[in-house]
Order: C-alpha cells, then structure tokens, then sequence
C-alpha cells in the first residue's frame, strides 16, 4: 500500500490534474505548457496557502 | 449563457463519419481518443496521467464506488464511470479498498474518481479535435 504525505498526495495529484488540463484547455503546445505550469502552481500553491491558514486558525 | 450552436472552425470542411467514435474511445480507453485523431503526444499524456492517477488511488487503498445509496455515492459512482473500461476491469476484479478507513485512503477515494472526471474532459476534447472546433 502507498502512504504518501498529504503534500507529496497533493503534488502527485496536481501533476497529473494539470497535464489534463494543459493539454485540453489550451489549442498550442506553447500555450499548453504554460497553462498546465500555471494550474501545477495554483493546486500547490492553494495547499501551502490553505495549509498556512488552517494552521493560524487551529492555534 | 450562449445557446448558439457550435460550428467547426470557418475554413475547415465539415467533418465526415462518426464524429463521436473519439469521444466514446477515448471515454473506454484514456487517450485513445486523441490517438485517433493522429494526436500522439497528447494522447499518450493524458493515458499517462489518467491511468497513473487511477492506479495511485488503488494503491492508496481507494475505495471503487459500485452502488449508489445515497446522492454522494452516486456523484462517486458517476466519477468512477469516467474512466470507462478502467472502472469495468476494476470492478469485475474487485480492486479497490474497503470503506474509507484511512487518511490516505480517502485521498485514494479522490484519485480514483478525479481520474474519471479528467477522462471525460479529455475524451470531450478529443471529440472537439474531431468536428474541428479545436486544433
């Protein structure tokens, strides 16, 4: 069985999640690309800032 | 919200045949819908990461819906089905943990149905490939 963290979980799913999205939402490769980096960054990113205020407010 | 239906891009011929033989392969199979259209990279990513993604989720121990008892297990199930023949064969081999009894499990849960849900987008796109509202 994998037991992976909560934010290698997120990393894993936000990987996949964003070569989806990347490739379907956008008509170039270019522009895939940079679409899919900038939806990796908002998944991980969203976590850390949500994470963060969780933390804050469980204090 | 627009009602106007959608046409194929101007300039391009209408396309011939069973337009919606992508969308359904790629539906069954992830990918194949865009392998059929002659898109092999994108094709071959989006198998990847679907495929990747359902598999991680077994391997999380995530439960595969298979009844819908309530309205939250139908949505599951619902998602489930998006991987096409990924939730067949998972079913008729009885993969899939037991009710979420795990932190990580209810992530596995996630994966399995996200993973349908992105096929369908992909397998959307694939169809929009073929009548040529996309390139």
């Amino acid at each position: 069985m994998l037991h992976p963290s909560h934010f290698a979980a997120v990393l894993l799913f936000a990987l996949c999640a964003s070569t989806v999205f990347g490739i379907t939402m956008r008509d170039t490769p270019p522009r895939m690309v940079r679409y899919g980096a900038y939806c990796f960054a908002l998944f991980v990113g969203s976590a850390i800032v949500l994470s963060w205020v969780m933390y804050l407010i469980a204090r | 919200m627009s009602t106007t239906p959608a046409k194929p891009v101007q300039g391009k011929p209408a396309p011939k045949g069973f337009v919606y033989f992508p969308l359904i392969a790629g539906w069954l199979v992830p990918g194949a819908g865009h392998f059929l259209v002659g898109k092999w990279v994108r094709g071959a990513l989006i198998a990847v990461a679907i495929i990747a993604m359902f598999f991680l989720g077994l391997a999380m121990q995530g439960k595969i819906y298979t009844s819908a008892e309530d309205i939250l297990g139908l949505l599951g199930m619902v998602g489930d089905l998006g991987s096409g023949l990924l939730y067949f064969i998972g079913r008729a081999a009885g993969w899939g943990g037991v009710p979420v009894q795990t932190t990580v499990a209810d992530y596995g849960k996630v994966f399995i149905v996200v993973a349908g849900l992105l096929n369908i987008i992909a397998a959307v796109d694939a169809h929009n490939l073929r009548t040529g509202r996309k390139s």
